[in-house]
């Protein structure tokens, strides 16, 4: 509670805040096409569209959804969720169990499997948000129980190793259905963006999460619960990953408790991060987080593409990261506001500087973000 | 504030403590044959050294407010460069510390500069650090690799005998005490650390930057280089947990010390150190490692499926982390006094909780 600060710094450019990953997006789609022109091209096979932007949206469609509630998350709680991979592993262990027990598969039973894991899911979140909001323990604290115990969990609940989904209902879910020219999970992942657009349209909860996580004291002052917008967020998260565990089940059409969404949560915060919110909480943009999740998947695909070797390319994409992170670290771009105010003064004050977008939005903002901690 | 926080990390090593003495109480009990041994619980340093000192270095950074995920990738890593250099048939054990420490020194100065000077969200970093040491170790070398070198080899089978502690075996013959070295290097390390944090400048610094890093900057405290020093120091200790673990099991692999940076929050955490910063006694981080081996072994002991190992450790940590807050809650309040006679009150003996 002593060290209930105001944090007012959570987008760094106003109006800009998309800045970032759309930058990093298009100087890596302009990498590709460098590589090779025909990068946007797209084939049809078997009545469905394929093609490097399709094969993008597929596979990246559980990372955006994960980044989604990894978002709220992170604003209203100033902490990150780092067992939304094994939740989703956990989900998805439900959902095969359900189907697997039914006998005959109908869309009838993939439903219900699918409401049986978004129930299990939000129990999840229930689970860490409880701690996060009642016990006030620090997220990633709280999520490190789950993180340790989940994955155990989840391979009693299959009871065996890698319970397989051979039939074509689920395949059809994970793949192509006929007759609908775009692979499912991206029209899945379209449909879940549109529900939380919606969402954040039409009720408060983008208000609630925001004021919650810049101030929490204020914001109880002002009639919100903080620990109930805390709770609900952390239930909204537990959807996400049953959705993600969902779409990764049936993507990969065999339920392996332990791969499953391995390491999704470090590049569901990562996202966020590129996406251009603090990682401390406050203000946040969904639309940034979704690009960046994009984003990450483009850098992989990428990396794959310019036949860096497999072993690698994590590397390359830690450099990667890291130079993203220092250029849009506070101190650099301090640092670039203030050669930029120089270079204005020397030209003179009735010239626009022409360089730098961003740089400009710097100096006009009047509160440049200060120091940050986690 | 200062007082306030000094007595919470206290208090929660306090709990730490009782906590591992009562579970190894309990271990005894139900498997006296192999608990009561003092090799079953010097193995436990022996066979762990890594983890603990991993632990350490995660308590530090977690002390000054940060924290660092790439602990164990790095210490992979190190692991990893010391085999293909003993391999090479050019290296030598002293050059392999020497690479240890400099890999370690290495990226601790990368990312404390980027974390603290930069002020980059220390979690993206180190993050970004466990990817590039993770990357970078499948591109050294992918297979696993046997060290041969006849020096390394008698360093790695070189066990301290202490004759006067011992147990006998079902024959009857007295067996003495074989302790591995590196559970020597976890001791040292463990007594120069905690007087380095509790009575040198960097580590009161330390907790004060961790405790409130606004009002550590008002005092005069130069908050950026205590950050940065905490970092580097946990990268040096990352690298002599590297060189700890293969001096352990002697090969390069892969898989190597893949994991450890959530295991060691997680002890540091049942250690008593608070990730928010400011709390914790570095004491207690060694028994926190100690309290989750304890529990692993318990259930290796008991013989169920190896599922329930880590559902029982995520399942102490729940306990744990629920009875830290209520009691830090509880002390908030002002309800809670610990009524302790003047000999146990935390700050003098808390040295004893180690034995």
């Amino acid at each position: 509670m002593a060290r209930a600060k105001a944090r007012l710094h959570g987008i760094p450019w106003k109006g800009f805040h998309l800045f970032l990953p759309l930058s990093v997006l298009s100087l890596l789609i302009a990498i590709n096409l460098i590589k090779g022109a025909d990068y946007f091209s797209i084939s049809v096979i078997h009545g469905a569209l394929y093609g490097n932007i399709p094969n993008i949206l597929f596979g990246a469609s559980e990372l955006v959804i994960l980044s989604i509630g990894m978002t709220l998350v992170t604003a209203s709680s100033r902490g990150q969720d780092i067992s939304v991979g094994v939740a989703a592993a956990i989900a998805s262990a439900v959902f095969v169990r359900v189907l697997l027990h039914a006998g005959t598969i109908t869309w009838w039973t993939i439903v219900t499997g699918f409401l049986a894991s978004c129930v299990v899911g939000i129990v999840i979140g229930a689970f860490n948000g409880s701690l996060v909001s009642i016990f006030r323990v620090q997220p990633m604290v709280a999520t490190l129980i789950l993180y340790t115990a989940g994955r155990s969990i989840a391979f009693m609940i299959d009871g065996k190793l890698s319970p397989v989904l051979a039939n074509d209902l689920t395949g059809q879910i994970g793949g192509v259905i006929p007759g609908v020219p775009i692979q499912t999970p991206i029209l899945l992942t379209a449909v879940f963006i549109a529900f939380f657009a919606v969402l954040l349209k039409t009720t408060n909860l983008k208000l609630y999460a925001e004021s919650v996580g810049v101030n929490e004291k204020a914001a109880r002052l002002n009639g919100i619960d903080p620990a109930r917008i805390k709770f609900l967020t952390y239930m909204i998260l537990g959807v996400c990953t049953a959705v993600a565990g969902f779409i990764a089940v049936t993507k990969a059409g065999r339920h392996d408790s332990v791969n499953l969404l391995k390491y999704v949560e470090m590049d569901a915060i990562l996202a966020v991060a590129i996406g251009g919110n603090s990682l401390g909480g406050g203000k946040f943009s969904i639309c940034g987080s979704v690009i960046g999740a994009y984003t990450i998947e483009v850098l992989n695909r990428t990396l794959l593409r310019l036949e860096v070797e497999t072993e690698t390319i994590k590397a390359f994409k830690a450099v990667f990261i890291i130079i993203l992170m220092v250029v849009a670290s506070p101190v650099v771009r301090d640092y670039a506001a203030k050669a930029l105010r120089w270079m204005r003064a020397r030209a003179g004050n009735g010239t626009v500087p022409e360089t730098g977008a961003p740089d400009a939005a710097a100096v006009f903002n009047p509160d440049t973000p200060r120091k940050k901690d986690m | 504030m200062r007082k306030d926080a000094l007595t919470n990390s206290n208090l929660l090593f306090l709990i730490a403590a009782v906590i591992f003495v009562l579970m190894y109480g309990f271990a005894i009990l139900a498997y006296p044959g192999s608990f009561l041994q003092f090799q079953t619980f010097f193995d436990l340093f022996s066979l762990n050294a890594p983890l603990i000192i991993l632990t350490l270095g995660m308590s530090i950074v977690m002390i000054g407010g940060g924290i660092d995920i790439s602990v164990g990738a790095v210490t992979g890593l190190v692991t990893m460069c010391c085999a293909v250099l003993l391999e090479s048939g050019r290296g030598s054990v002293g050059g392999a510390i020497l690479l240890a420490l400099g890999i370690g020194i290495a990226f601790g100065l990368l990312q404390g500069y980027l974390i603290s000077y930069l002020e980059i969200q220390p979690f993206i970093i180190t993050l970004a650090g466990m990817f590039l040491a993770n990357g970078l170790l499948t591109t050294i070398h992918k297979d696993p690799l046997n060290v041969t070198l006849p020096d390394f080899v008698s360093l790695r089978d070189y066990e301290i005998v202490i004759p006067w502690l011992g147990t006998n075996n079902r024959l009857g013959n007295f067996i003495p005490l074989e302790i591995k070295p590196g559970a020597v290097v976890v001791s040292v390390l463990i007594v120069l650390l905690v007087v380095l944090m509790k009575w040198s400048r960097f580590g009161r610094n330390l907790y004060a930057v961790g405790g409130n890093s606004q009002s550590a900057l008002m005092l005069g405290i130069n908050v950026r280089r205590t950050k940065f020093y905490s970092y580097l120091l946990c990268g040096l200790l990352s690298g002599i947990a590297g060189f700890v673990y293969i001096m352990t099991t002697g090969a390069g692999n892969v898989g190597n010390a893949a994991g450890f940076e959530m295991k060691a929050i997680a002890a540091s955490i049942i250690g008593g150190t608070m990730l928010t910063g400011g709390v914790g006694n570095l004491v207690g981080s060694p028994v926190g490692a100690l309290t989750l081996l304890t529990i692993n072994e318990l259930i290796r002991a008991a013989g169920v499926n190896s599922n329930f190992q880590s559902i029982v450790s995520g399942l102490l940590l729940y306990i744990f982390i629920v009875l830290q807050s209520v009691v830090l809650w509880l002390r908030g309040r002002g309800k809670l006094r610990l009524a302790l006679p003047s000999w146990l009150l935390p700050g003098k003996k808390e040295v004893e909780g180690r034995g």
